[in-house]
This record gives C-alpha cells, structure tokens and sequence, in this order.
C-alpha cells in the first residue's frame, strides 16, 4: 500500500471525528469526537515516519499519545465537576458564559 | 504483497464503520466501545506499518487508559444525574457538509502530492531506535511531558475533589 492510502484513511476518520465534534450534545460525545481526531493525526505521523525512513515521527506519535490522555484525563474530570455543578449533559445548556 | 493491502482494507473497513458508529450511535456507552474498537484498529494499522512499539503504546494508554476513562465518567455522571444518558445530535445536515467538504479537500491535496510509493527498509530494531532518539535528541520535550503529566494530575485531582 502506498503512503497516500494511510494519508487517505487518516483524512476520513479526521473528519468523521470532526463530523461528532459538531453535531454531538453531549459534552462526552463531543470528546469522544475529539479523541478519533487525534487519532488519525497519529496514523499520519507513523505512515510518515514508516515511509521517509525517519523514526522521528514516531517519537512524536509517543508524545502525542501521552499529551491525549492527559487531555483526555482533564477533559472528563471537567465533565464530572460541571454534572455535579449544573446538572446537565448538554453543551448547549452549559452557557455561563453567555453575555 | 496481496496479504497487505488485504489487511489494510480489512483495517480500513474496521476503522472506519466503528468510527462513523462512534458518532452516530445513540447510546453513549456503546459509542465508548465503538471507540475502543476504532483505537484497536489504529493499532493494528501501526501494526500494518511496523511500529510494533506504538501498537503496544496504543492498546495499552489509549484502548485500556481512555476507554477506562470514559465508562468510569459516564457511570459516575449516570449516577448523579439520576437518569440514563442518551445523546442527541443536532444540525447533522451541516455538520455532514462541513466534514464532507474539508475531506475533499484534503484527499485532493493528498492525491496531488509525489510521494515515496514504497517503504524504505527500516534501520534496525525500530524500537530500540525510538527510545534511543527520545532520551537523546527529543529529552527536553520528554522531560516536559513529565511535567505536563504532573499538572495534568494534579488538575484531575483538584477537580474531582470532595465537595467542602
């Protein structure tokens, strides 16, 4: 398979991810969305890294990785305190900030 | 060869459908499985490419810590908010035209590009090679993603807290 096969396969699962980000109410869902797109970003690094014959792309899949459970890990403790602050799912309900 | 690109159709076919399940399901606790199967389908195409280190990386952070992650949040957010989760999309219309749109312009910039067809072989031990150029040329960044862990930490903790 060639390099522009795994680049294509990225693209589609970058944009189904990118599809739940924007269509999602819940505000797990909307990380669930964002979780595929750093996903895909990871599958460019390693075909990128597999197909130049570099190994830095891989270093940086390893980072990338540990970067997205920390976020992963924020993100849903920020979930858990806004439930048991607001008491709802929904992003759209979550709007403190509005003017 | 042929054994290849039928796994990487397989791979795609698999990556593919649970990530489209993953934000089309209904029921949030199957889109978190869905998901664990959509990661476990990314490691098996780094399998595909031969980085057997980040397959194991990404079975064991991502399909084991995350997925862990999330059905622990969805059943303690269950619980307090008294009622079942189910999730509801809205404007999907366009939301399917937006993401339809930006995929068409990256396959079309990625079908233009001249690209290497095929892989050169790899130096070596790839795993060997990746720990060596992380504790070398990339410590700095390493160090800092100590750091980053241990604020990550200690955020979760302060937001997760007991009530006063």
């Amino acid at each position: 398979m060639g390099l522009q096969a795994y680049l294509t396969l990225a693209a589609v699962v970058f944009c189904i991810g990118l599809f739940g980000v924007m269509t999602r109410r819940n505000t797990i869902g909307i990380l669930l969305g964002i979780e595929l797109m750093l996903n895909s970003v990871n599958i460019n690094l390693v075909a990128f890294a597999r197909y130049l014959g570099d190994v830095t792309g891989m270093v940086f899949t390893v980072f990338t990785i540990c970067i997205t459970v920390a976020e992963a890990a924020l993100g849903l403790s920020i979930v858990i305190l806004l439930f048991r602050v607001r008491r709802t799912v929904t992003a759209d309900q979550l709007d403190l900030l509005k003017g | 060869m042929s054994g290849e690109v039928l796994a990487f159709w397989a791979l795609a076919i698999v990556l593919v459908g649970s990530a489209l399940a993953v934000v089309l399901t209904k029921n949030l606790f199957h889109a978190v499985l869905w998901l664990a199967l959509a990661l476990t389908g990314t490691a098996g195409v780094f399998l595909l490419l031969e980085a057997e280190f980040l397959a194991a990386v990404q079975l064991l952070l991502y399909a084991g810590g995350i997925v862990t992650i999330m059905v622990f949040a969805i059943v303690v957010t269950e619980r307090l908010v008294g009622e079942r989760i189910s999730q509801t999309s809205r404007r999907i219309g366009a939301g399917a035209v937006v993401a339809a749109g930006l995929l068409a312009l990256l396959v079309r910039t990625v079908a233009q590009q001249r690209v290497p067809p095929t892989p050169p072989e790899m130096p070596g031990e790839l795993t060997r090679t990746i720990g060596q150029t992380v504790l070398t040329q990339f410590v700095l960044p390493f160090e800092l993603l100590a750091v980053l862990m241990l604020a990550g930490l200690m955020g979760a903790i302060y937001f997760a807290r007991p009530d006063d």
